[in-house]
């Protein structure tokens, strides 16, 4: 059963650019799905119209059984608490503690007064610490964020996104401003994740060679519509050609 | 082609000197202001100030009083300010690009920023005067509006300036509006907005000697019933007590600025 069905997905944002156009595909549950292409081609709207980030024209998105276009506000905000997401620049508030941060991801579960209040069942804050454990992170739980690593700030980022107990994790280019090492780790872990927890991952990936070894299937979008969609090892040169409209040689090196 | 562009600006320089010592040639000659005149009386001003402005035995008798009065004062102008800050926080919060609930608000909030902010302090203390009448509410409320105006307009620049990515992140975990902004917006600002609200304090328990002459209140109205009565020790003693006391909340503010921050 499809965890995640798009239906020709439409998005502009001005009236004579279209982002998105006639964006098909579906993701079973447990998959592990990148989406390739070059900037500007629509990966991150896309991702952002999964969980109404940004909102579409035109189509349909079904997300476990919910139609997510016709969802008012707070079904939208239960919705969002399915949905983990991973940014590129972490997106962490810089000036709190790693654990605060991580316990942020439960905000979506409480009142608007108990978030506040920074009230949190001695069952979340035990999952923090197994979650920043599990992530190797444990020992900088009282740090604040600013005080981290790339890598290691990107880990609280999982780790907020794990915390919400989600079905899907959206990731927007995950490793782009992280060093190979770092990068590694965080893909290492991302593949844990959806293997072991059985949660679902969509990956906006600016680099073929890491989509094609970590992913089930990749996606591959150019100027707004999919060119290419199948598994890493089907993905040829002719094919990454069309993706990003350049030669993969110099793509790869460089 | 570059030592034409430098040799122009040189020009440039000179003229502007020349079109501001026109202007201030001008100014004196139509108000009648005699610069060289004026200068003369500073010394004799000086001498006059050095003979009368002296703390004498007798007026320290007045001291508590005084220290009574400038008390009410330095308190009011924090309680002004702290108050003010509160409602600034909404104010910003509704006004800031990041955290508008909608357009409406947004516009609503700032235009009475700028109405409290760009009526001086002055011209509050007297409208109030008079719908108030003399006494302590009046001064309170004088320096409130003043503080409310230019906090708001503070809040809304350092809410602009924090990081948006967290407000994304977070409301991409299913948080409601309040929790974006208590946990954050707010977290990300509040080392500036605590530094503007302490600055405010400095800059209030500065006005409020002039508020209180305008209103009668407070250690204003102290100076000024000196000042009538020719009292002229006892007005260097409030002054002097006023700088002592100015002087000791900078240097509060100032480390708790360097701790916060």
């Amino acid at each position: 059963m499809s965890l995640l069905k798009i239906d020709e997905l439409e998005k502009s944002y001005t009236a004579d650019k279209r982002i998105l156009k006639d964006i098909n595909f579906e993701i079973k549950a447990g998959e592990f799905v990148s989406i390739i292409g070059p900037s500007g081609a629509g990966k991150s709207t896309m991702l952002r119209c999964i969980n109404r980030m940004v909102e579409f024209n035109d189509g349909k998105i079904i997300f476990n059984n919910h139609d997510v276009g016709s969802l008012n506000k707070k079904e939208l905000r239960k919705l969002r608490t399915d949905i983990g997401m991973v940014f590129q620049h972490y997106n962490l508030v810089p000036r709190l503690t790693v654990i605060e941060n991580v316990l942020h991801g439960r905000f979506g579960y409480k009142t608007t007064l108990q978030g506040l209040m920074g009230r949190y069942s001695e069952k979340e804050k035990e999952d923090a610490f197994r979650l920043l454990e599990k992530l190797g992170i444990h020992e900088h739980a009282y740090k604040r964020c600013d005080q981290l690593s790339g890598g290691q700030q990107q880990r609280v980022g999982i780790c907020r996104a794990l915390i919400q107990e989600p079905k899907l994790i959206l990731c927007d280019e995950p490793i782009a401003s992280l060093d190979p090492n770092s990068s590694k780790i965080i893909m290492d872990l991302l593949k844990s994740i959806s293997k072991e927890m059985g949660i679902t991952c969509l990956v906006n990936l600016h680099q073929v060679d890491v989509a094609q070894h970590y992913s089930d299937r990749i996606i591959g979008l150019n100027d707004g519509e999919i060119v290419f969609d199948g598994k890493g090892i089907e993905l040829s040169v002719e094919q990454i050609n069309k993706i990003y409209g350049t030669k993969a040689k110099d793509l790869i090196t460089s | 082609m570059n030592e034409k562009t430098m040799r122009k600006s040189r020009w440039q320089t000179v003229i502007f000197l020349l079109i501001i010592i026109v202007l201030t040639y001008l100014s004196s000659a139509i108000t009648s202001f005699n610069f060289i005149d004026g200068v003369a009386t500073i010394p004799k001003a000086i001498g006059w100030m050095l003979s009368n402005l002296l703390v004498t035995q007798e007026t320290l008798d007045k001291l508590p009083n005084i220290l009574e009065k400038l008390a009410e004062t330095t308190f009011m102008s924090i309680a002004a300010t702290t108050i003010a800050a509160v409602v600034s926080l909404f104010l910003g919060v509704l006004g800031s690009k990041t955290t508008k609930v909608n357009n409406f608000l947004s516009v609503f909030a700032r235009f009475i920023a700028s109405v409290s902010r760009n009526i001086p302090v002055v011209a509050w203390s007297l409208v109030l005067l008079i719908s108030f009448g003399q006494n302590s509410v009046t001064g309170f409320l004088a320096l409130f509006v003043g503080t409310v105006g230019f906090l708001t307009r503070a809040f809304i620049e350092s809410i602009d300036e924090a990081n948006q990515s967290s407000v994304e992140a977070l409301t991409a975990t299913g948080s409601t509006y309040f929790q974006i902004v208590g946990k954050a917006v707010i977290p990300q600002c509040l080392p500036q907005m605590i530094s503007w609200v302490l600055f405010m304090v400095e800059t209030n328990i500065r006005s409020a000697t002039l508020v209180g002459i305008l209103t009668g209140t407070g250690i204003g109205y102290t100076f000024d019933m000196y000042y009538k009565m020719l009292n002229y020790n006892a007005v260097a003693l409030v002054t002097l007590c006023i700088v002592i006391t100015v002087i000791i909340v900078d240097l509060i503010s100032n480390y708790v600025r360097k701790v916060i921050l």
